[in-house]
């Protein structure tokens, strides 16, 4: 269809509100099934152990990667202020505020919020979701649910997971590699991380990246066209429309809370 | 053909149109399936069957017109209503629709586990008598990735009667078997509704066990439906159901001879 520039605009931009006037229905509907029973607590655990064991692997490959490069780059820096004895506060404070809650999120997403997105979609086109519908089971409480809550809960610990493994990184590169003291590296980090300041905001960014990784993927796969193209939309869309939510929020919440 | 007075439609279609896409699929379906009766619908490829079926589900809603399930009109009816409709009926889809997290076994205990009060033992025995029935007792612990298609549709008949609904769709339940397979889920479906009562709404291209087992014939043509007793569908005088019969006739009782001749050929090996 060729519409005119203007108009065209119109009818993208009524679309985006289309979106997301569906993606909040989406959303309550699907944090009812939370408190509302049947309480499918066995299908959450599952879906939780599979998003962490897709995502464990390349989690801490990475957590460990980064940590290494910050190590490096934070010596080459700080030595030439003579001040490389703060390594460890650098690669600790950037990890725990930023890197840390948004690379994990990225990671999860590339992972195991396609993977969701994928995998619902693939049961739309099925017609597995009608198939529950017509044994009178929620498909929003049997698939979507469990598996939004699972991306939600795991993804601070999977954050936390890559900040330990990036510290860890850290401390090879700067200790065992350029001859830094340990107890320097723990002795700077530790005084620079406070429990209030940086870990709790830590994990609430996680918890925020969580929800709208597990609600964008769901939400996707659940409204996907059932055919094959219609699963791989789903899936690409989410791993953008994800990505693009993450680093926005990240920008709103250092902005508006300066975490 | 028309509608007997009297009889009492447990599913009923009224005046139903419906658009798929640019496609006006239905066009004032008007038909009705009674009471601890088989009925059969034909008709011919894309004609709307597996759509009919939808509706009675509530999966898909009328542009205009009532679809009727135990006296509930269903077309406008909540989502949330419309569960507590739904088990009364059990359907079995055209692609099966078992979910492919489970196994067989844990597919057909679904329904049972999530809305019946039996303990787990009496649930394993009354999915192992389920699967014997259609044949499948050496599968129960595959997925159903791992199944042929005429033994995934079975294991989606089994899931379907697993509650004994009172009401029972299912769509091309013969497609894909072979014939004695075809033959077991005749009888399946002919115990079930003798046994039980149940109405069953049976959709197949497959004449010859529509009309042994059907008491009623409904056949979609053009978006609409002519419906009436299989004596009376045989002796109707509708081009329409005239042509859709002649072709079948041509398919099924044409003897092989015949076609060793018409095709020198393909048949020369033989
Ligand atoms: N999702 C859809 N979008 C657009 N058109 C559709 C869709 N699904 C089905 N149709 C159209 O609706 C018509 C009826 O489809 P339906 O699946 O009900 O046919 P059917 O009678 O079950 O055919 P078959 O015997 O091959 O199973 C078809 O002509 C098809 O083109
Ligand atoms: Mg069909």
């Amino acid at each position: 269809m060729r519409l005119p520039a203007v108009e065209r605009i119109g009818f993208k931009s009524q679309l985006f509100v289309d979106h997301l006037g569906g993606l909040a229905v989406f959303t309550l509907s699907v944090l009812r099934c939370a408190f509302v029973p049947p309480f499918r607590f066995r299908r959450f655990v599952d879906e939780v152990f599979d998003a962490g064991v897709l995502s464990l692997s390349i989690v801490c490959l990475s957590g460990f990667a980064v940590g290494a490069v910050l190590g490096l780059q934070g010596y080459d820096t700080l030595v030439r202020f003579g001040a490389e004895a703060n390594v460890g506060a650098m690669v600790g404070l950037s990890l725990v505020r930023e890197l840390g809650p948004v690379l994990t999120a990225l990671l999860v997403i590339g992972r195991a919020g396609s993977a969701a997105a994928a995998q619902i979609a693939t049961m739309v086109t099925t017609e597995q979701l009608d198939g529950l519908r017509m044994m009178s089971i929620d498909p929003i409480d049997f698939v979507v649910g469990p598996k939004a809550l699972a991306l939600l809960v795991v993804m601070p610990l999977l954050a936390a997971l890559f900040i330990l493994f990036a510290l860890f990184g850290g401390y090879l590169v700067s200790v065992m590699l350029l001859g830094l003291h340990g107890g320097t590296y723990f002795a700077s980090l530790e005084s620079a991380i406070t429990f209030a300041d940086d870990i709790v905001p830590s994990f609430s960014k996680a918890l925020v990246f969580g929800a709208l990784v597990g609600f964008i993927a769901t939400y996707r796969g659940y409204t996907s066209e059932p055919t094959s193209t219609g699963v791989s939309a789903a899936t690409t869309g989410t791993v953008v429309t994800a990505s693009v939510c993450v680093l926005l929020f990240d920008y709103v919440i250092t902005a508006l809370w300066g975490i | 053909m028309s509608t007997e007075p009297g009889q009492e439609f447990r599913v009923a279609l009224d005046g139903v149109y419906l658009k798929r896409g640019d496609r006006q699929v239905l066009r004032g379906l008007t038909c009705g399936f009674p009471r601890g009766q088989i009925s059969v619908v034909l008709g011919g490829s894309g004609c709307g069957k597996s759509t009919l079926m939808r509706l009675v589900g509530g999966l898909t809603r009328p542009d205009s017109g009532v679809v009727r399930v135990a006296g509930e009109d269903i077309s406008r009816m909540s989502n949330r209503r419309l569960f507590s409709v739904r088990e009364r009926i059990g359907m079995l889809f055209q692609g099966g629709a078992l979910l492919d997290s489970m196994t067989v076994f844990d597919n057909v205990a679904l329904p049972l586990r999530e809305h019946s009060k039996l303990a787990e033992p009496d649930i394993r025995a009354e999915v192992s008598r389920r699967l014997v029935a259609v044949g499948l007792e050496q599968v129960g612990e595959l997925y159903p990735r791992e199944l042929s298609g005429g033994m995934n549709r079975r294991a989606a008949l089994a899931r379907a009667i697993v509650t004994d609904p009172e009401i029972v769709m299912v769509d091309e339940p013969f497609s894909g078997l072979d014939p004695i397979n075809v033959r077991r889920i005749e009888a399946l479906l002919v115990e079930l509704n003798r046994r039980l009562g149940i109405t069953l709404v049976v959709t197949s291209h497959h004449l010859a066990s529509s009309l042994r087992m059907a008491d009623r014939i409904v056949f979609m043509v053009d978006g609409r439906a002519i419906s009436g007793t299989p004596e009376a569908l045989l002796q109707s005088d509708d081009e329409r159901v005239v042509a859709f019969l002649e072709a079948e006739k041509d398919q099924s009782t044409e003897d092989y001879a015949a076609r060793t001749d018409a095709f020198p050929v393909a048949g020369g090996a033989a």
